[in-house]
């Protein structure tokens, strides 16, 4: 089939070839993607802890366990709560300075470079900026509302249990807009102009045009960074364990953190396989879904 | 905008006020960062100034020589080594896979949907088990388990970026190079790479800025040895006695290296972040 013959360990028969180039990936995806989710269920039947070895056969007990749990179903309706709130604030705020930058301007491209930075520090950082700034006394966040105010305000956002969940919002959206914004500023400038020209001439407004003529052609795009950005809200971790550590109390516990305190906090091995059974399962059928629903993988 | 006057129509006024609220968004936008970053120059007695110094009188850096001297510092560097070792595993593995997927279509489409499902787990529920497993081999706390996790976990967003960028790549290219007699890794080495050479550069930057952000598996995987700068900023935070200027100035050693990379990648940070979905 080919001339040129491979000497040594390379000499593989070219129908093996393709193989032997994704066989090391595959294997170290397996022990991500398959050895957790098999060896929570198999733990997940035990009685292990992290003090007591007991790997005596436990039934359904730990998932019985998983409908009692009061704290997990909370820790699961704070992570909606908290998709469900940021992730369409995200979206607007994203296409409403894409809309902005969308036509030249002098510089443009500066700004936009200066905007981008949030999304690309580190989220534990951007947790531990924001816990700075909001503080009660020496934070400058208090402070501006102060001036605004007329008196001094010393609010506690990371500590009172009405401030909190505005508190991480915030920080997660300062985060994550820029991301928005720069991928939908990327497809608002892939439109197709003589379409939008077209509709203005037919008289349609603004708004009309917007909603019947951009948006049908970014969704594409949009769709994928919603996929993006609602998984990693799903999942959030840093920024909350930095900003409250899912505190006051269990107030702004997410799943992540509640799996991480009952898996190495409480040490209970067997319960925690059973909750990231759950969670693994749960996002598994989500994300094949989604992916598959927006041809993603094409 | 239906209710804006004339004026605002005018194209002068119309720029101008674009300005002003572009102006308005940096200066929001970029605040917190500043405030990061002068917090770490300043003085003690400006840190626990009330109210609040907006910049600081004269710049000092003895919140950074604390860091060196103390030795947290190391921290940078154990997040060097893991997020540049891993990267470069990462880049190598998944580059072959992506190549094998786009040119023999391997495993077809079901491959490609359970690879970049990979990517959308959830951390905590692979980090249990890779805990239990890890404490058995001895591995917790050691360079060699963190980078294996972080390159296992950075694949699928190699290989979907690379496979991007190798479909880019004319396969006439490659087909002529295997008539001059060629072998396979021969027209690889010669042909793919050079020509996915600023896709695999930008990609390179990006999955290493990833595994350089990374905690959670760092704060689950490391002890005393490899503990990273994210892990370490955490560690000053204690009820009411934050030690303020190590957090910031810890959070800028880590975020410095961030601005530099993606300052080179400017280019092609919408493909990067969009995991390719807009290609740029």
């Amino acid at each position: 089939m080919e001339p040129g013959a491979p000497s040594g360990a390379l000499a593989a028969p070219d129908r093996f070839f393709k193989y032997w180039l994704i066989a090391p990936a595959i294997f170290l995806l397996l022990l991500i993607g398959l050895f957790p989710l098999v060896y929570s269920l198999i733990v997940s039947f035990q009685r292990l802890t992290m003090l007591e070895a007991d790997t005596s056969f436990a039934g359904l007990a730990n998932y019985a366990q998983l409908f009692r749990d009061h704290r997990l179903w909370e820790s699961l309706l704070h992570t909606a709560v908290i998709t469900v709130i940021a992730l369409p604030l995200e979206l607007i705020l994203g296409l409403a300075m894409a809309q902005l930058f969308l036509e030249r301007m002098p510089g443009r491209q500066f700004f936009v470079s200066l905007l981008v930075l949030p999304t690309i520090i580190s989220p534990i950082v951007a947790g531990a900026m924001w816990r700075l700034m909001l503080d009660n006394r020496y934070g400058p966040i208090n402070q501006i509302i102060g001036w605004f105010a007329g008196k001094p305000v010393t609010l506690l956002w990371t500590v009172n249990p009405d401030l909190v969940y505005p508190a991480i919002i915030f920080c997660e959206i300062w985060q994550w807009t820029p991301f928005m914004f720069l991928i939908l500023l990327a497809a608002l400038s892939n439109v197709d102009r003589s379409l939008t020209e077209a509709a203005e001439i037919d008289g349609a407004g603004y708004w009309r045009t917007l909603v019947r003529i951009v948006l049908p052609q970014i969704w594409p795009v949009m769709a994928v960074a919603i996929l993006i950005r609602g998984l990693d809200l799903v999942r959030i971790f840093d920024i909350i364990w930095a900003l409250t550590g899912g505190g006051p109390g269990t107030i702004t516990e997410t799943i992540s953190i509640y799996t991480y305190i009952q898996g190495f906090q409480q040490f209970e091995t067997s319960y925690t396989a059973a909750i990231a059974f759950l969670v693994i399962a749960i996002l598994t059928i989500i994300v094949v879904w989604a992916i598959r629903r927006m041809g993603l993988a094409k | 905008m239906s209710a804006a006057t004339p004026v605002f129509r005018r194209p002068g006024v119309r720029l101008s006020l674009r300005y002003l609220a572009a102006l308005l968004l940096t200066v929001i936008f970029l605040f917190p960062i500043y405030w990061l970053f002068i917090i770490s120059l300043k003085t003690p007695e400006e840190i626990f100034a009330f109210p609040p110094v907006w910049y600081p009188k004269n710049l000092q850096f003895a919140n950074y020589r604390v860091l060196f001297r103390d030795g947290d510092a190391v921290t940078v560097w154990n997040s060097l080594v893991l997020a540049g070792a891993s990267t470069i595993l990462a880049m190598i593995i998944g580059t072959l896979a992506a190549y094998s997927l786009v040119r023999f279509k391997t495993g077809g489409e079901n491959l490609a949907v359970w690879i970049i499902s990979q990517r959308m787990m959830p951390p905590v529920a692979i980090v249990f088990p890779i805990f239990l497993l890890y404490v058995f081999f001895g591995w917790v706390d050691s360079y060699h388990g963190l980078i294996l996790l972080y390159t296992a976990f950075n694949l699928p967003y190699v290989i979907w970026m690379m496979r991007g960028y190798i479909e880019d790549i004319p396969l006439e290219l490659e087909e002529s190079a295997l008539v001059d007699g060629c072998g396979r890794w021969a027209v690889l080495w010669k042909v793919v790479f050079p020509m996915a050479r600023t896709g695999l550069f930008a990609t390179a930057v990006f999955t290493f800025v990833f595994a350089w952000n990374e905690f959670l598996f760092a704060l689950v995987l490391t002890r005393t040895e490899v503990i990273t700068y994210t892990v370490q900023v955490t560690h000053y935070f204690g009820g009411q006695s934050n030690f303020w200027a190590k957090i910031a100035a810890m959070s800028v050693l880590g975020t410095i290296p961030v601005f530099v990379a993606v300052a080179t990648m400017q280019r092609y940070l919408v493909r990067g972040i969009s995991m390719g979905a807009v290609k740029g």
